[in-house]
């Protein structure tokens, strides 16, 4: 009530209805016969020669139903309330009833049945977690509602939509790295090289990348390639001299945080886009996440949509997928 | 005498009709017409869901490139499988987040609450996948989940037509959406070498961050 840009709104709506009420009573009772005894009267008028209509009362019955609804109709509007300005003060508990109300004691009470269940999750390291069958059924309803989408129902992925399920990670695929993921998201960024080399270089250099993964390629291109790849290309700063990528160059330095630099095992079958020389020489040339015309995909922060717990089991579940 | 006023009412076509449309309009002008004058449904909501007295907070006017591409999505039907309306049961705030409130729909003309989901709910699918993955799936939803009976819109990659986007927005302005001058001059700017693709991704990619997160 107090929602209302003025107090004129509040009298508006109260005068409507108590004109309604009103005009109601009025018509009850100025309409009121009463029960006669004797021949009932007549309306007066005669239709096609010969049709007259009697004027009865309504039977009581029915006249006391309208009555019962008058009545119900204040007593609704006092505890409804229907009248004015009653919950003012927004302190008062009885102005948030109704269906927010309803929704608060929802979500109350599922909180009161599944709390308890996720605070022992969530007090569990995710790796005996992830051993756990019914937290990675569970962990499998939350991924199936919030993950699936990209990932896959099954956690395969797609073109561009990381594979869960191939034990190969782009940022370590420890359980916390995984939670880490889940919770703070990710964009993985690659520099562009389009104004750095030119297409000739970064054919070559697609082809030393092909070549890593021992893909068909132009082996005086790749030569030439892996001349860019570790010059001017400066590709191993993030792939690593040998190109296994971030995780893979940061073991083998001592430094795992390296590995949230995301950089790709170039070395293996896994690819997160496809491995056409086109494909790559696209990557190379507009890179990722870098500022306008690059390539932009990123896994979306989900610790404040969902919560520490639910991550939580998230994560034990995307861990359970490469380790059974 | 009573048989004299309804005799006067019944003989009367005219008379009739005035009492009828009297009685009919007491439900819409008590329950409707005062929903126009309500905060909660005329101003913006802040992060905690609350209206504001003040000025808009976080739900602003749709910029050229979101109206170019809400359009879009009136045009392709998207409303016939997707309601923007999250109601206020547990079951679905778990899913898309919080509930939708009146404020966050104050410059929707018209909203697209809709009332029929074969698709999920897009209120608040705003941020909540990567521009890419619009993409992609609007393309070819197939590519990205291959469970979905959404149809392909792969025609959306074409070049945006939208010369007309000031016009839109002078229209709207009528309505009550406070455009300036200085945003109908530059929406062609904002809206020109865009691709349909990027409106309607623009569009979808800023539905319901308002109470985004708030749970």
């Amino acid at each position: 009530m107090a929602d209302f840009i003025n107090s004129f709104w509040d009298l508006y709506v109260s005068g409507l209805i108590a004109f309604g009420l009103l005009f109601c009573l009025v018509v009850l009772v100025t309409n009121m016969t009463s029960k006669e005894s004797g021949e009932p009267k007549l309306q007066g008028h005669v239709w096609d020669e010969n049709l007259r209509e009697y004027n009865n009362p309504l039977p009581r019955w029915w006249l006391y139903l309208f009555w019962a609804t008058v009545i119900f109709a204040i007593a609704y509007l006092y505890l409804f309330p229907g009248f004015g300005n009653r919950y003012s003060n927004p302190a008062d508990p009885n102005r948030d009833r109704g269906l927010r109300a309803e929704y608060a004691l929802e979500v109350y009470n599922a909180d009161k049945e599944y709390g308890p269940l996720f605070a022992r999750y969530q007090g569990t390291p995710l790796a005996t977690l992830a051993k756990d069958p019914e937290a990675v059924a569970t962990g499998q309803r939350l991924f199936l509602t919030y993950c699936a989408q990209c990932h896959g129902s099954l956690g395969t992925g797609a073109r561009g939509f990381p594979n869960l399920t191939d034990g190969d990670w782009l940022y370590g695929g420890d359980p916390e790295t995984i939670k880490g993921s889940i919770s703070e998201g990710r964009a993985g960024a690659m520099t562009p090289l389009g104004g750095i080399l030119n297409p000739e270089e970064i054919r070559d250099a697609a082809n030393y990348v092909r070549s890593l993964s021992n893909l068909s390629h132009d082996a005086a291109r790749a030569a030439r390639g892996r001349e860019i790849f570790t010059g001017k290309g400066t590709c191993l700063t993030c792939h690593g001299a040998d190109g296994k990528g971030a995780v893979a160059m940061g073991i083998a330095m001592g430094v795992p945080a390296m590995g949230l630099l995301g950089a790709p095992n170039l070395t293996d079958s896994v690819w997160l886009y496809d491995n056409s020389e086109e494909a790559i020489i696209e990557g190379i040339t507009k890179g990722r996440n870098s500022g306008p015309g690059s390539l932009t995909n990123n896994m979306p922060a989900w610790k404040d949509f969902l919560g520490e717990a639910k991550v939580h089991v998230l994560a034990a579940y995307v861990y359970s997928l490469s380790n059974k | 005498m009573a048989q004299s006023k309804h005799d006067a009412i019944e003989r009367n076509v005219f008379l009739m009709i005035v009492l009828t449309l009297l009685a009919v309009s007491v439900g819409g002008l008590v329950e409707i017409v005062p929903l126009f004058f309500q905060k909660s449904t005329t101003t913006a909501v802040d992060d905690k869901g609350n209206t504001l007295d003040v000025k808009p907070y976080d739900v602003k006017p749709y910029d050229a490139l979101r109206l170019a591409g809400r359009d879009i999505y009136i045009r392709e039907g998207c409303y016939n499988c997707h309601s923007q309306m999250i109601r206020p049961f547990r079951a679905e705030t778990e899913r898309y987040g919080h509930y939708s409130v009146a404020g966050e729909f104050i410059y929707d003309h018209p909203f697209q609450w809709g009332s029929k989901r074969t698709g999920p709910d897009l209120a608040r699918v705003g941020a909540r996948y990567s521009d890419e993955w619009q993409r992609v799936h609007l393309i070819n939803p197939r590519d990205v989940v291959p469970e979905s009976n959404m149809p392909a819109f792969p025609w959306l990659d074409r070049p945006l037509r939208a010369d007309d986007i000031g016009a839109r927005m002078a229209a709207l302005r009528i309505v009550g959406v406070p455009y300036t001058d200085e945003d109908i001059a530059q929406a062609p700017a904002a809206v020109a070498d865009k691709t349909e693709l990027d409106a309607i991704v623009a569009y979808l990619q800023g539905l319901g961050l308002a109470l985004r997160n708030v749970r």
